[in-house]
């Protein structure tokens, strides 16, 4: 972005590193990516090896997490799995992003009859239950990973749609959007320039929330068989098969579980945090107020 | 005369389509300005003087209707198309406007925001908009302009916003400044700096500037001509000297009458009693006769009174024209 924009993510930066919660959150984050661009090196076994002798160990040092029905070891498939749901997260909530900025951005500038058609299709779109349109999408499209991906990206449109457009209209309205038309500003520019950032706020807030919805759904899709498809690990699937041992062999579910908890616990905490501290006129107020306590 | 005008305006009629029917917000204007020359249109709120300038520079509301003759530097805007006249008023015109706390972008470094003008209209690069930039904070009269270009409007006090704004109004150097209440928001100090500015820059740049005010004070010091409004009519226009020394329309003696005098030991402000009228409902006659304190007969009630001239360039809208006293300040 601009040159200036640094001492804003500089300070941005440093407030978040004065929240515990939010830097709980990232250390947890960086370690996910970790685990996601480099778990089937870091991984102690092979994602699939198949080992019938060792079938549902408990946690022992050689398998920290214990071993599924099949025998493979489950921290290297829980280590691997993370790819999958930052993946899905990232691409999905892209998508997500990309479609509902764009259509709120033109819904709450151009407003009139344009505003109306594409705010009733995102209500059309948000009166579905997330996973039962998601659902439908993925029984429209055939199961697998892209088209899970597709389809949450789908289902989250709408709520980018609607935030953008809240923020669109009340920024629209300021003196400094009319001098900006009144310079001459075209309006594809007065959008990037003045009413984008002004609205980043609450769009990377959304962001962060909504890629800890995009991985819940993600674990739901696999959780039905909808997703991922077998033998490829995601956290979802493993916690469904994990289910039928609930009993016998809690491992099975406990750990792609707590991953998937730790995983929108992080990012909530990272959300949270953000929204405190990327306004800029926040920032002084969130200073002003660490500075007199 | 009007061949040398920056910003001319003949026959300007804005209508406003509202639920409870058509407002008309400006009812036939008539006004220009030339180069190096200042035009003060004065007021009430709602006497239509902000909404003839925007409708004239094409930024009305969409509701609105506007008809007239509009000429931006000799060229007809209404024979523009959209995208050209966008452009033509980006590049020429500068446009002032009331509360500086709200026209900066919150978001984005006064630099960027006085540059992005120029990059757009001249062409400069980002480097180069930002030298600008720097250039226009000095020519403003902000200290430490090397380092203030850097800085988010909320960092800036509502004075040095105000000349920020000026700044960006001024960055491509256009030939028309408006100027639309730049001082109300501000304290008495900062509002005399402003007015010093604009005086200085305008002699500096020679653009043509156009101030749409209620505060008479500062018309009186800044101002070659004036136009005082009233319900959306030129009710009296001339060269600001002798509309002041010897105002010929009612509500013009009236509003000077009004503005209080620091001298005097007062207890109790002179007031013109009655609001103006809608724009929804505006009389068939003189707007002023409800509120006039010369209330001449029945034919003001009915009859709109024409502009005549009571002195060269002096031009009043009323029957009854007060005869010079030449006491009147």
């Amino acid at each position: 972005m601009s040159g200036n924009g640094d001492s804003t993510s500089r300070r941005a930066l440093v407030a978040l590193g004065r929240d515990p919660l939010a830097v709980t959150g990232g250390v947890v984050l960086v370690l996910l990516v970790v685990a996601g661009l480099a778990g089937s090196w870091l991984a102690p076994a092979g994602i699939n090896e198949v080992d019938v002798d060792r079938m549902l160990q408990p946690p022992s040092w050689a398998h920290p997490f214990g071993t599924d029905e099949l025998g493979r070891d489950v921290l290297s498939r829980v280590l691997v799995a993370a790819r999958v749901s930052l993946q899905v997260g990232a691409v999905s909530v892209g998508i997500a992003l990309l479609a509902g900025v764009t259509l709120g951005l033109f819904a709450g500038y151009y407003q009139g009859w344009l505003d109306n058609v594409l705010m009733r299709c995102m209500d059309v779109l948000f009166a579905f239950p997330v996973l039962l349109l998601a659902v439908a999408i993925v029984a429209v499209l055939g199961p697998g990973l892209r088209t899970a991906m597709v389809a949450i990206g789908v289902v989250y449109t709408p709520i980018f749609a609607r935030v953008t457009r809240a923020g669109v209209l009340s920024v629209r309205e300021q003196v400094f959007v009319r001098a900006a038309v009144a310079t001459g500003a075209s309006d594809l520019r007065i959008m990037r320039r003045h009413v984008l950032p002004n609205i980043a706020a609450p769009l990377i807030v959304q962001t962060s929330l909504s890629l800890a919805f995009a991985i819940l759904s993600e674990a739901a899709l696999s959780f039905l068989g909808l997703g991922v498809q077998p033998p490829e690990p995601a956290w979802g699937r493993m916690l469904y098969d994990g289910r039928g041992f609930v009993t016998d062999a809690w491992w099975l579910g406990f750990f792609p579980g707590a991953a998937i908890f730790l995983t929108v616990l992080a990012f909530n905490l990272v959300g949270d945090a953000l929204r405190d501290v990327l306004d800029p006129r926040q920032l002084t107020v969130s200073e002003a107020r660490r500075n007199a306590g | 005369m009007t061949d040398e005008a920056v910003l001319s305006v003949a026959d300007l009629t804005v209508t406003i389509g509202t639920r409870r029917g058509a407002a008309r917000a400006v009812a036939g204007v008539d006004w220009s300005v030339r180069a190096g020359q200042t035009l003060a249109l004065v007021g009430e709120s709602g006497s239509g003087k902000s909404m003839s300038v925007l409708a004239a520079t094409g930024l009305a509301p969409r509701a609105a209707r506007v008809t007239g003759d509009v000429r931006l530097l000799g060229t007809d805007l209404a024979t523009l198309s959209a995208a050209r006249r966008r452009r033509m008023r980006g590049r020429h015109v500068g446009f002032v406007f009331q509360d500086p706390m709200t026209s900066l972008n919150p978001v984005l470094t006064v630099g960027r925001q006085i540059g992005e003008a120029s990059e757009a209209h001249l062409g400069l690069t980002r480097r180069a908009a930002r030298a600008r930039a720097i250039e226009m904070l000095e020519l403003v009269g902000i200290p430490s302009a090397a380092e203030r270009v850097d800085a988010y409007p909320h960092q800036l006090s509502g004075g040095m916003r105000q000349r920020a704004v000026i700044a960006m109004a001024l960055v491509c150097e256009p030939d028309l400044l408006i100027a639309d209440e730049p001082t109300t928001a501000l304290d008495v100090t900062t509002q005399a700096q402003i007015v010093e500015l604009v005086a200085d820059l305008q002699r500096r740049l020679g653009t043509a500037v156009v101030w749409i005010s209620h505060d008479l004070g500062v018309v009186a010091g800044l101002a070659d001509t004036v136009a005082v409004m009233y319900g959306g009519r030129i009710v009296e226009q001339g060269a600001v000297d002798a509309v002041f020394a010897e105002p010929a329309h009612p509500y013009t003696a009236a509003l000077l009458a009004a503005r209080p005098d620091p001298d005097a030991n007062v207890t109790e402000l002179v007031t013109i009693p009655g609001t103006p009228p809608s724009p929804l409902e505006l009389p068939e006659g003189c707007a002023f006769w409800p509120r006039c304190s010369v209330r001449g007969d029945s034919r003001c009630e009915r009859e709109l009174p024409p502009l005549v001239p009571v002195a060269a360039g002096h031009q009043v809208r009323t029957f009854y024209p007060r005869q010079p006293t030449g006491e009147d300040r």
